[in-house]
Formats: C-alpha cells, sequence, structure tokens
C-alpha cells in the first residue's frame, strides 16, 4: 500500500435535525459521530455494521451526496466537505457509488446503453456516437453484460444483470474510487459470488479503490483488504481484513463475529456463541460514555463516564480500537 | 411410524396476466417427528409457496394439486373451517417480516391468547397466565409489562420472539418457520437461531426451517433438501450436503458463500447465469444452463428425485461426485 491515502477523513460528523415531542423540539440523530478513516490506492475498505450503524451514510458523506455536519473529506489532499453540487462536478469523475437496489437505482425509462453512457455524457460530451457507443460496449463485455444487450431496458434484466449495468455505470469513466451501498444483499447467493468476483476482478485490472459497505461481515472480510466496524454512527475497531477476523479487540466484533453462522454443520455445532443481548440503542439517544457499554459483556463503570478513544491500545499500530478494556 | 407431514406430487401454479406459473412442479417428501429440516433455495425457487399451499395460504391466483396430509388428514382442499382446526394449533407458521404479521392496533395480550380461547375453549385468564409463560419462555424480559404492550413498542428482535412465542402456544406438532432471521440484524439473528435451538431440543416438535442462508441451516437442522425452479434437487443429511453435496447446483451454492473461518483470498465458486423463468421451464433438466457437466440425455430428460444412497436422494443423470470432487459418469 502507497504512503499517500487518496482519500482522508477526519473526524467526519453527519447529524440530522429531528423534530417531534409535545412541544414541537427539535433534536439532533447522530447518524455519524466523530469518524475518521483513510482509502489508499487500489485498496477495499469495508465498513461493516448493523442497520442504523451510519454505514451508508458514511458512503453518502464521502462524496458529498448528504452535507457533512462538521469534519473533514480530504480527497487527493483537497478538503471536499460542504462542497455543492457545482463543486462537486469535476470530482464526480473520479468518485463514484453502486447501489444496493439496482432495479431502483436505474431509470426504467432509459436503455441500459443510455444508463451506462450517462457519465460519458456528461464530462465527455464531444464524444462521436460510434466513440460513445464503442466505450459503452467495451465495459459491458468488461462486467459480463452482452453488448447486444446494449438497447435492452432495466425491466429486461434479471437482478444480478443490473447490478453488473449499475457497476458499468460507475466503471465507465476509469475512477479512482467507488463506493459501493451493500451491493451484493439485494441478489441470490448465487448471483451474489458472481458480483463479489466482478468487483474483485475489475479491481485488480483498473485499480481502483473500494469503500464496500455491508451488514454481512463474511462477504466483508472476503472483499477487503481492511475492515472498519462500525455501532451507532462510531468506529469501534480497524484493522486489516485477516487481524480482524484472528484477533479481534473489541467485544462487538468478537459478538459480531460470533453471531456470523458459519456454513459448515461440525463448526457450528462445536459454536459457543458469545451472544451479546438486546437490540441496537436508539441513535436519537445513545448511551453515554462507549455507545456499546449498554449490550456489552464487559463494560464497567469507566465506560459510561468516558467515550473511548480509537487508539492502536498496545498493540501493532495499524490495528486500532475503541474500547477501554481491549483483549 | 405416520410422518407429521407427507406430501405428495404436490403442485403450485399461479395464473398470471402473462399466462400461468409453475412456482412448485410436483414435489413428495415426508417431515417425521422431531426432526428439524431445513428447506433451502434461492427467490422464486417455490420453497415458501410449497409451505404455504399446505397450510392452505396461497394468494388467490394461486392453485395447488396433489395430496399433502397432516398425520393422514388431506389438507388439499380441506374446508376452511376443518383446516382451521389444525393450522394455528397443531402446525403454525411464523413469518420473515414480524412487523407486517401482528396486527398493530391489538395489544400482544390479545394476539396470543386468541388461539387459547378459540382453539382451545381455555378462560381469558388461563390464556393469559399462559401467554405469559410463553412470553417468557422465548426470553422477553419484563413479560409482565410486555403482555400489554402494542406491537410498535417492541423492537424487531422482540416481536420476532412474540411471533414465535404465538406459533408455540398451542404447542404444536410441527413448526413451519420461513426465513424467521432474515430481516434481523446479525447479532439479534443469533439470537433467534440460539432460540430456535433450544425450542428443538425441549419438545419433540417438528421444525421445517425455510431459508436461503446455508449458514442457518447449519447449525439447526438435521436434514436438508435443495430446492431449486419448483423441485427438490437434492435431499441429504446436513453433514452430506456441506461435505459431499452431490448435485451440481448444491455444489455451487456451498462453493458460492464466503467463510468467515478460512482465509478470504480464495475465489467464490460462482454459478453461471440465472435461474430459469418459471413460465418456460425447459424440457430437460432445470439447471441444465447452468451446469457445467450438462450432457445430451440433461436436455431431452427432466432428471427425477430419486433416492442413491441410505436417506440421500437427488435429481441428476449425472452418477456423482467422488471425495476430490472429481465428476463421475
Amino acid at each position: 500500500m502507497s504512503a499517500e491515502p487518496i482519500l482522508s477523513v477526519k473526524d467526519l460528523k453527519v447529524h440530522f435535525p429531528v423534530r417531534g415531542g409535545l412541544l414541537g423540539t427539535s433534536r439532533s440523530l447522530k447518524a455519524v459521530d466523530g469518524v475518521s478513516f483513510d482509502v489508499f490506492p487500489s485498496e477495499t475498505l469495508g465498513i461493516v455494521g448493523e442497520s442504523g450503524s451510519g454505514k451508508s451514510t458514511i458512503g453518502r458523506a464521502v462524496l458529498q451526496l448528504i452535507k457533512p455536519t462538521a469534519g473533514r473529506v480530504a480527497w487527493l489532499g483537497k478538503n471536499i466537505a460542504g462542497h455543492s453540487r457545482g463543486q462537486m462536478k469535476p470530482y464526480r469523475r473520479e468518485m463514484q457509488i453502486v447501489f444496493q437496489d439496482p432495479l431502483a437505482s436505474l431509470n426504467p425509462r432509459m436503455t441500459a446503453g443510455d444508463i451506462i453512457a450517462e457519465p460519458l455524457d456528461t464530462f465527455e460530451p464531444g464524444l462521436s456516437a460510434a466513440e460513445r457507443k464503442k466505450r459503452v460496449q467495451e465495459i459491458m463485455a468488461k462486467v459480463g453484460l452482452l453488448p447486444q444487450m446494449i438497447n435492452r431496458y432495466p425491466h429486461e434484466f434479471s437482478g444480478g444483470q443490473n447490478q453488473r449495468i449499475g457497476i458499468a455505470r460507475a466503471m465507465i469513466l476509469k475512477p479512482k474510487l467507488i463506493v459501493a451501498d451493500e451491493p451484493v444483499s439485494s441478489l441470490d447467493v448465487s448471483i451474489r459470488a458472481q458480483i463479489i468476483n466482478l468487483l474483485a476482478d475489475l479491481q485488480k485490472e483498473m485499480g481502483v479503490a473500494l469503500i464496500f459497505i455491508s451488514h454481512d461481515l463474511a462477504v466483508v472480510r472476503h472483499v477487503s483488504h481492511r475492515v472498519l466496524v462500525l455501532y451507532l454512527g462510531k468506529v469501534m475497531e480497524l484493522a486489516k481484513a485477516d487481524i480482524l477476523l484472528s484477533r479481534p479487540r473489541h467485544p462487538y466484533t468478537q459478538a459480531l463475529l460470533s453471531a456470523a453462522p458459519i456454513p459448515d454443520p461440525a463448526v457450528e455445532r462445536g459454536k459457543k456463541r458469545l451472544l451479546i443481548e438486546g437490540d441496537l440503542p436508539s441513535p436519537l439517544n445513545p448511551p453515554s460514555g462507549c455507545v456499546f457499554r449498554t449490550r456489552c459483556p464487559i463494560a464497567q463503570a469507566k465506560c459510561a463516564r468516558e467515550v473511548p478513544a480509537l487508539e492502536a491500545r498496545a498493540g501493532a499500530a495499524d490495528h486500532v480500537v475503541a474500547c477501554h478494556f481491549p483483549s | 411410524m405416520t410422518p407429521v407431514l407427507s406430501v405428495k406430487d404436490m403442485t403450485v401454479r399461479f395464473s398470471t396476466p402473462e399466462g400461468p406459473v409453475s412456482a412448485v412442479n410436483g414435489v413428495s417428501f415426508d417431515i417425521l417427528k422431531g426432526e428439524c429440516v431445513g428447506i433451502v433455495g434461492e427467490s422464486g425457487s417455490g420453497k415458501s409457496q410449497t409451505f404455504m399451499a399446505v397450510m392452505g395460504l396461497l394468494a388467490s391466483n394461486g392453485k395447488a394439486t396433489g395430496s399433502a396430509k397432516f398425520k393422514g388428514d388431506e389438507l388439499v382442499g380441506m374446508k376452511r373451517d376443518k383446516l382451521n382446526t389444525i393450522r394455528g394449533s397443531k402446525m403454525t407458521m411464523i413469518f420473515q417480516d414480524p412487523m407486517t404479521s401482528l396486527t398493530p392496533h391489538l395489544k400482544i395480550s390479545r394476539q396470543l391468547t386468541e388461539v387459547l380461547v378459540l382453539h382451545k375453549g381455555m378462560s381469558e385468564r388461563d390464556a393469559r397466565a399462559k401467554a405469559l409463560i410463553m412470553l417468557d419462555r422465548v426470553k422477553i424480559p419484563d413479560a409482565k409489562r410486555r403482555l400489554d404492550q402494542y406491537p410498535h413498542e417492541f423492537s424487531g428482535g422482540m416481536r420476532q420472539r412474540v411471533m414465535i412465542a404465538m406459533a408455540l402456544i398451542c404447542e404444536p406438532e410441527l413448526l413451519i418457520a420461513d426465513e424467521p432471521s432474515t430481516a434481523l440484524d446479525v447479532t439479534v439473528q443469533a439470537q433467534i437461531l440460539e432460540l430456535m435451538q433450544e425450542l428443538r431440543a425441549q419438545g419433540n416438535m417438528s421444525i421445517v426451517m425455510i431459508t436461503h442462508d446455508l449458514g442457518v441451516v447449519a447449525g439447526l437442522c438435521n436434514r436438508v433438501m435443495v430446492m431449486y425452479a419448483g423441485e427438490f434437487c437434492e435431499t441429504a443429511s446436513v453433514d452430506e450436503i456441506f461435505h459431499d453435496p452431490q448435485h451440481p447446483y448444491t455444489r455451487g451454492l456451498v462453493g458460492s458463500i464466503p467463510r468467515l473461518d478460512k482465509p478470504g483470498e480464495e475465489r467464490l465458486t460462482a454459478i453461471r447465469g440465472q435461474p430459469p423463468n418459471l413460465q418456460h421451464l425447459p424440457k430437460g433438466c432445470t439447471f441444465q444452463e447452468r451446469c457445467d457437466y450438462v450432457f445430451d440425455r440433461c436436455i431431452a430428460e427432466r432428471p427425477k428425485l430419486l433416492a442413491f444412497a441410505e436417506g440421500r436422494g437427488k435429481s441428476c443423470h449425472l452418477k456423482g461426485f467422488d471425495a476430490k470432487g472429481e465428476v463421475l459418469r
């Protein structure tokens, strides 16, 4: 991994005002609350978290599709946090997104070819019709779509094929970063593997960096070089994928790992599950101190008083954990 | 021993504006007393519709033919009144989405006790006491206070516990669970699976677990039936399904799941293509277009589910696969 990150996020906060209550008081929902991470060229950073952890909000805030409340988002050293649509336009060429629901994220009245060509039309409007078609068919072949499907509409494709169209659209300008927000969650198991393999191949071939957002730890581990574990808008742990899986230090990471079912009867039957109780607390009213303490099996009085900082805590420098009592 | 549920040649067809859709194409199987059977398949494989037909819960444009006997009583075509004495009490079902399966304007207590009063003729008071025991059994903390709350006051995981309590309150002989943990977060899913495992260990109730997730099946079930395009393609014990799958589709499924307990470098063995259109199923094997081992017989003739070893069946013209994974023709 080269030393200079392409994306550097520092203390990112996204708070949404929520009106309600008898007196119409306004509270704020802290969807993302002080998150920092770097993304290096050609790497995949996995972001894993349960619903409401803020993982999708981070992806959108990085691309300025949601304006951050505070913090810095540096793209190749330049802060873009709070940039307007117009200011963002030159950056859109280099940063793209793939969404969870492939059908909902494609315009049903446009052909596959026109959908895939949209970024080209925006950034290279002078292209001749023949050149445009050639570029579209090239990328279609790369993502595993038959070039003769260029004039079909999204409803004529299956879910997996539509996701390929979404990936082709994101890839056609050869961006440096793609945010993939649950790109395989709505797909069937056999199709999911196709898309995971496709993303891995494209990354190898084109050197694009990926932020891969998912609730599925096994999928995230499989595709990512480094993994960031998120809980209630805060980073719990960040480490190299294999290290995080083999030596998790945060009790939440340990619980997540233990909770994920392993497709092997012998392993599953012999497994002692480390169950954590209850559900995620409301992000409107997060616990004081460490946000995980209400479900943490090893919480102590200090955890309610002090927010644990994300630090190496006597471990390797590239393995940081936000816990007062890491293992 | 008579099976709890015995299904013979069941088909389910839906009439749609675009023509008939064959969701289930002649499946036969038994569910024995006390066993936990996993029904694994992707969306559209017919795994849910098979059991919706058994429960008499098909949508109005759906029609089931064939036979489904619950302890000898024929369910297909049974009068609604008679069916209602079986489903909801001796045979119950829980669904994926606990929010839409509970009535939002009724207290949990009412929804739990209704079956007891209706099916078992219990007094309101006794039913309430029983409801409280059930909420305790599915580990809802502070059950006494919770009993008089409405569904919206419960979290997703707690609602699924309420659903399970409702399904178990009449002490059914067969519990059909249709993706009970799919809509839940990983940590909450683990809690529900743990609960299912305990329930299984406690009684002699039979459980059918319908899921797309092989991981869920691994820890819970003793037998697995894999469905594809409305038919069973392989049935075997849970260990055989994972360690010695004999149908190319099962092999593909097992290989396409990323594993947390193995290093992540290797490529997933994806199954190419996509499931066939249920309106235009091919004449031969429904898996032929995606199969790496297809030969002329697969195109000419649809394989039947045949037993090939003790307790094992597959619908495939191939001889099988050896221990190294080499195909035997």
